[in-house]
């Protein structure tokens, strides 16, 4: 692996007293590799932003160590941790041009002033803000301001880059444009970013790893193929993917040589014992409940299978989406058709014992993930 | 502007001129007076034309009031040069001190912290004479009584938690991400303070240096206990006028127009802040 960027070892972070106030990261240790780009992902208040903040130094760390290039930073002061940052909040400095905001940046690093116009421009160029460099934060609109703030951190040279929700005022299409290019530049940079999100879509596009965060605790640090094919747990299955994986509680019973999995509503997914793996089926038959878990892609209509009852059906132009009432709860399955399903129409299901996940029942630890064991 | 009609046009420049009206009418009659003398001043009823004369300003200029009685003498300018000398000197130490303070308060929370600011704050509740009766003896013992200093010192009760509190709200309504991004820039926290929270806070600064200054000014019963003639501003320099021959009207409405010029030559300059810096935050947007 390359070399360490940077280095967060059992950082944990209170607000109030140590051990008494709000615990709002937990116990989180990762690395991050030099020219690697990073999403922290997670709904609001899971800690990624105090994480951000505490590799920035704008908030302490309440025990634990962050090192940035192999130095201790986590004592240091922010003007001495060498990193750059985009707010969330753009921050911009209300009596400069967009271009001063920009250059203002560099200033400590007391470039010539040739230099310094050209990096704007190219920077100004990359983010499409070329025809607004002249004009104050508080007369452009709130997408401007944060491409500006967003060229204000990228245009440093830095050892890490971190960006707060850096495209969240985009719109779409330019949001996909900008997407690619920013990764484009920090690829060919050598830079290494840490990107808080809570856009999973965002999150995939641009990083080379995912860190999925839920109450203060790392749930999953991985590639996002492998976060979305190997959930460590039913959080991060449930919340990676788009629809979300489907969920259920099921009993583990074992009649006539096949392995049931008993569903609310006495329905059953029954399956032959030889479709599981060894290690899988054994894993499956020393537990009573599980919880398992299947992707919306991976339900398949069949005409024999479990029964279910269609509540909804969306077209969204170049997928179907089908919810179903199924076992007490609802299935989202997705079909690449048009498909014309009444309302209260029975259809069948079937899941592939390939794409089950399944999940420890106390703990939503993963057990397995289709043949094989988590 | 272009949808009121006629009749709206003239109701507001009735408004405008009643309001005027009630609120110039003292200081213009105070304007006309100091030119009069006594006799024409107290003449019923009051007429508007009269002959001016300067002999008011002569005579607080000069420092000798001609009175029935006899000749007396007074220190007017002695006490205009206190006033300006006391109230910029206490605006002085009060920013210097506050300003800082107020940034601690707005931006480090520590404990204790909101308590301190409140006790800043409550220097303000107690009625200036109950305090002054301790203040006195503790002055004299520590030989602080009728002395500049001593005098600057407690007029920070007055300036103090005026500039705390209300450049404080400014600097709490700075996004504190701002300072951040100078931060991460690679500037250290006094630079930051320096360069980006104290303009951006500047016109809030300036609010209430004014109002503090005039605060200041206007005090009167601090300077009566604590002060002897020399060191008196002009607010208690003109109970020099009540004289054993009469109220010296002109003289007094002389000083009046002499002690509120500076006051309102600063408040009319920096209108534009006042009125902005005290129903404004500092950052929009």
């Amino acid at each position: 692996m390359s070399p360490s960027a940077l280095t967060i070892s059992g950082v944990d972070k209170f607000y109030g007293p140590i051990d008494r106030g709000v615990h709002a990261v937990k116990d989180l240790t990762m690395e991050i590799g030099k020219g690697e780009i990073v999403a922290l992902l997670g709904s609001s208040g899971c800690g990624k932003t105090s994480t951000l903040r505490m590799i920035a130094g704008f908030e302490e760390v309440s025990r634990g160590a962050i090192s940035v290039g192999g130095r201790q930073v986590h004592t240091l002061p922010p003007v001495r941790r060498n990193v750059a940052m985009a707010f969330e909040g753009y921050s911009l400095y209300p009596p400069l041009t967009v271009r001063e905001n920009m250059a203002f940046a560099l200033k400590a690093a007391r470039l010539p002033k040739s230099e310094v116009d050209a990096k704007v421009a190219s920077i100004a160029k990359l983010l499409e803000i070329e025809d607004i460099l002249e004009r104050y934060p508080s007369s452009i609109s709130g997408g401007q301001q944060q491409r500006a703030s967003l060229g204000r951190a990228l245009i440093r040279e830095a050892d890490l880059h971190l960006l707060d929700e850096p495209m969240g005022q985009l719109e779409p299409q330019l949001r996909a444009v900008l997407r690619g290019r920013i990764k484009h530049f920090i690829k060919e940079r050598g830079l290494t970013a840490i990107l808080v999100t809570h856009d999973q879509t965002e999150a995939n596009a641009l990083a080379d790893r995912i860190a999925v965060m839920e109450g203060g605790v790392l749930q999953q640090f991985d590639t996002s193929d492998r976060i979305k094919e190997r959930p460590a747990n039913l959080f991060t299955g449930t919340f990676v993917g788009e629809p979300p994986m489907n969920v259920f509680e099921a009993y583990v019973g074992v009649a006539a040589g096949r392995i049931n999995l008993r569903l609310p509503d006495g329905l059953s997914l029954d399956y032959d014992k030889d479709a599981f793996s060894a290690p899988v089926r054994d894993q499956l038959l020393s537990r009573e409940r599980v919880v398992i878990g299947i992707r919306p892609y991976a339900v398949r209509r069949s005409k024999e299978g479990v029964p279910a009852r269609v509540s909804a059906n969306q077209w969204l132009g170049d997928q179907t989406h089908i919810a179903a009432d199924f076992a007490g709860g609802s299935l989202v399955l997705v079909e690449h058709d048009r498909t014309r399903l009444d309302l209260g129409a029975p259809i069948n299901v079937s899941i592939d014992p390939k794409n089950l996940h399944v999940f420890d029942q106390a703990s939503g630890k993963a057990i397995s993930h289709g043949m094989e064991l988590a | 502007m272009e949808h009121t009609s006629l009749l709206e046009r003239i109701l507001r420049g009735v408004a405008l001129t009643l309001v005027v009206i009630f609120f110039m009418f003292p200081i213009a009659w105070i304007f006309m007076m100091s030119f009069q003398t006594n006799e024409t001043i107290l003449r019923i009823p009051p007429q508007l034309i009269f002959e001016p004369t300067l002999a008011n300003y002569t005579a607080l200029i000069t420092g000798k009031l001609v009175t029935a009685a006899g000749t007396l003498d007074i220190a007017f300018m002695r006490n205009l040069w206190n006033s300006v000398f006391l109230s910029v000197t206490s605006v002085a130490v009060s920013l210097l001190l506050g300003v800082p303070a107020a940034y601690a308060f707005a931006r480090h929370k520590f404990r204790g912290s909101e308590d301190i600011a409140f006790t800043l704050l409550s220097f303000k509740f107690a009625p200036a004479l109950l305090v002054l009766l301790p203040l006195t003896l503790y002055f004299q013992k520590l030989g602080l009584a009728n002395t500049y200093i001593g005098l600057i010192w407690v007029y920070q009760l007055i300036c103090l938690p005026l500039i705390l509190w209300i450049v404080r709200g400014y600097f709490e309504d700075i996004p504190a991400d701002i300072e951040y991004a100078y931060r991460i820039g690679g500037h250290s926290w006094f630079a930051t303070f320096r360069k980006i929270a104290l303009p951006l806070a500047g016109p809030g600064i300036a609010a209430a240096g004014l109002l503090a200054f005039i605060f200041a000014w206007n005090n009167f019963v601090f300077a009566l206990v604590l002060a002897s003639a020399d060191k008196q501003p002009v607010t208690v320099g003109a109970l020099a006028f009540i004289t054993s021959s009469g109220i010296q009207y002109g003289q007094i409405s002389a000083a009046i127009v002499l002690s509120i010029t500076p006051t309102l030559a600063l408040a009319l300059y920096a209108q534009r802040y006042l009125v902005e810096g005290l129903s404004l935050g500092a950052v929009k947007g």
